[in-house]
């Protein structure tokens, strides 16, 4: 055993040092504030479920980590033999294979994010009943973990980039943002899910049949482009169709999605904010009902 | 005014039983339930469910807690305790009333909330601390500290699904012993472990109490409580029946007039996991009649019915006799004797009988605990004083200034060693 020093208890009593607040608990009614400083109070605790789902996803596989690249990969070739060769689906001048896959890296990303957060609430309900934090740390930290996969699954992208000669230009430096759109959308509407899921658990039965036709309304087998112009804004109705056309934009050279992306965009803010108030109105029943 | 740490005013709290829980039992009710839901969930969207399927788990309940003191909360299964603890946790919310808390608070509702059965026992022990709100630089500065307390220090890079239950309880505990708020809230936290490690446990509760820290304490150890609490709280039936200085409050819980019955029935919703459930407990004299009374130079018997719902390995049925004072006068366990060894049992209702001889309990006033419990692991069921019988002075021929707990007879013998 160590010796404690007297150093260390200074830097202790620092650590435990915090405002001496006053909580008040009493019955809320009603829609109740955000609170996302209380959030970023528990940011720690946000980082190491986030730490904890990654560490954990594929302890005792045997492709371990490759299956972050087997999903979104093979599903490539099977769209590209159907599509691309058989179907001769037009992909805007694009070889199929990275049209597709620049479309289905995201995707991934977000149907998995999507599944992981919706089913996160109940499968913390250990968590959840035993001790109190903003339960909004379990369904950001489901999402964010997905991360690491689309990390690298991402890197396979580069690589064919590489070999169907794509150059990023100066475009790729908006990848990120929708990046971000692809994260918020799957927070938007995970958080939806997860709360009714709480409630209703019908809806881990729903959530693979909405992915799947969310599959086919997302421009990825297929370019936004077979939709008609005057009607392609209102496509950006579905998020992810913004997310999708941004990243080929952004890596491929497609030409840009304009008002599609503006539509996609406020859709994925109202979505959020709708979903961060709702969930905060129903936490309050987690722990009884879950 | 500054000196009140905790403030509770008209605190309630309403549960709705026979809701959804309920529901899904077997695979014909489901599917009617299938085909009726969907209406039915319309229906009774947005409407406040009927008052008869409610109960309040607690009722009005109004008590101050003042800086640096050790507070012991005391009851019945199911009297409320833990809903207080969980309201003022904030894991739930109260349905009325108002509480201020003043301070930083730490709730330990159970040891080992969030342990990942595939990480490491470091990794474990960050999350876990995190989990109870523990900043990493304080679990960093801690952890030497927190893993020697643990006495795991070999295992500590092996995955917590390798551990025995006795190192995974250990090490849970270790992490919530080292939470440092200024309010602290424990709920029976301390019956995990060996009897070694018990202690172990308790000392450092006794540490953390006398370190001026405000703790709120749960438990159904009187002795603990005695021990820790200058105040104590009773609650039963949602209720406070009495709060005050310790020693009284737990000597009127204990007194519990009313129930010097005999018998006992479970009627507790113990979440058995589907184990072992206890059904019920009497004691039984001589000529098999259930009495509350036993004369005190009669034989009686301790007669326990219980249902094994699912074999499990290694368990044991214990009771405990304990005077009108808190004291244990003594514990026995079946598996002290030879049927009882004959572990597992298969699915099935049992009765077990275990005989004390007459002349061995003093005449009084006692009460029963019962337990089921896997040893150094878990406890399945748990029920502290819940009857009572009488030992009366009928064949009691001996001298009041006998001293003991028991009055056990002897054997003696006498011997002329020197003439």
């Amino acid at each position: 055993m160590r010796v404690t020093t007297h150093d260390e208890k200074t830097t202790m009593a620092d650590a435990v040092i915090e405002e001496t607040s006053t909580i008040v608990i009493r019955p809320s009614r009603g829609w109740v504030s955000l609170d996302l400083r209380d959030l970023w109070r528990y940011r720690e605790l946000l980082y190491f479920l986030t730490w904890r789902d990654i560490k954990v996803r594929y302890k005792q596989t045997v492709f371990g980590a490759a299956w972050a690249i087997l999903q979104p990969f093979f599903t490539m070739i099977v769209f590209s033999v159907f599509f691309g060769q058989l179907a001769k689906v037009p992909s805007d001048g694009i070889p199929y294979p990275i049209f597709a896959y620049c479309a289905l890296l995201p995707w991934s990303y977000f149907a998995g994010a999507l599944d992981r957060a919706s089913n996160s609430l109940v499968g913390s309900s250990h968590l959840i009943t035993k001790v109190y934090f903003p339960r909004l740390a379990i369904p950001i930290s489901a999402v964010l973990a997905g991360l690491v996969d689309f990390g690298i699954a991402f890197v396979v992208l580069l690589g064919m980039m590489v070999y169907y000669g794509f150059a990023p230009t100066a475009a790729a430096l908006t990848l990120p943002f929708f990046l971000f759109l692809a994260v918020a959308t799957a927070l938007a509407v995970g958080l939806w899910l997860s709360a009714l899921n709480v409630q209703y658990r019908d809806v881990r039965y729903t959530v693979p049949f909405l992915t799947q036709f969310w599959l086919f309304a997302t421009p990825i087998a297929y370019p936004s482009s077979l939709v008609p112009e005057r009607w392609r804004a209102w496509y950006g109705l579905n998020p992810m169709a913004g997310v999708v056309e941004g990243f080929r934009w952004a890596l491929l050279g497609k030409e840009p999605p304009g008002p599609l992306l503006v539509v996609s965009t406020v859709v994925v803010a109202l979505l959020l904010i709708g979903g961060l108030y709702y969930f905060r109105r129903m936490e309050k029943t987690f722990a009884d009902v879950v | 005014m500054t000196d009140i740490a905790v403030r509770v005013e008209k605190l309630s709290k309403r549960y709705r039983i026979g809701g959804p829980q309920a529901r899904y039992r077997t695979l014909r009710e489901s599917l009617v339930d299938m085909a009726a839901a969907p209406a039915r969930r319309l229906r009774r969207l947005g409407q406040p469910s009927p008052e008869n399927e409610t109960i309040w788990a607690l009722k009005d309940v109004t008590f101050d807690v003042k800086k640096g003191e050790v507070v012991g909360v005391i009851g019945r299964n199911g009297a409320g305790k833990t809903t207080l603890l969980r309201i003022l946790s904030r894991i739930t919310e109260p349905t009325e009333g108002y509480a201020e808390i003043r301070g930083r608070v730490g709730s330990l509702l159970e040891v080992g909330t969030g342990f990942h059965p595939e990480l490491t026992g470091r990794e474990n022990i960050y999350l876990n601390g995190a989990i109870l709100g523990m900043k990493r630089t304080e679990i960093n500065i801690k952890f030497d500290e927190i893993v020697a307390f643990s006495e795991i220090e070999k295992f500590l890079d092996t995955p917590v699904k390798r551990y025995s239950s006795g190192m995974y309880v250990r090490l849970a505990f270790s992490v919530a012993a080292h939470l440092e708020p200024e309010i602290l809230l424990v709920d029976e936290v301390l019956a995990v472990g060996d009897a070694s490690f018990q202690r172990k446990c308790l000392g450092k509760m006794g540490d953390v109490a006398h370190e001026g820290r405000t703790v709120l304490f749960v438990s159904h150890n009187m002795a603990a409580v005695s021990g820790l609490c200058e105040r104590a709280m009773w609650i039963d039936d949602g209720k406070i029946v009495d709060i005050g200085p310790t020693d009284a409050v737990v000597r009127e819980y204990l007194r519990v007039p009313a129930a010097a019955t005999g018998t006992w029935t479970n009627v507790s919703s113990f979440d058995t996991a589907g184990d072992i459930r206890l059904q019920t407990a009497a004691i039984v004299t001589e000529s098999g009649t259930q009495a509350g009374v036993v004369g005190f130079d009669e034989d009686f018997a301790v007669e326990i019915l219980y249902e094994v719902q699912r074999r499990i390995p290694s368990w044991s049925l214990v009771f405990r006799i304990t005077d009108s004072s808190g004291t244990a006068i003594f514990t026995s366990w079946d598996t002290d004797s030879e049927p009882g060894r004959q572990k597992p049992l298969d699915a099935g209702v049992y009765r077990a009988i275990c005989r004390v001889p007459g002349r061995l309990v003093r005449p009084g006033i006692y009460s029963v605990s019962l337990a089921t419990h896997i040893p150094n692991v878990r406890i399945i069921e748990n029920h502290e004083h819940i009857f009572h019988f009488e030992v009366s002075t009928v064949g009691y021929g001996m001298n009041p200034g006998r001293w003991g707990a028991v009055t056990p007879v002897l054997e003696w013998r006498v011997k002329r060693i020197l003439d």
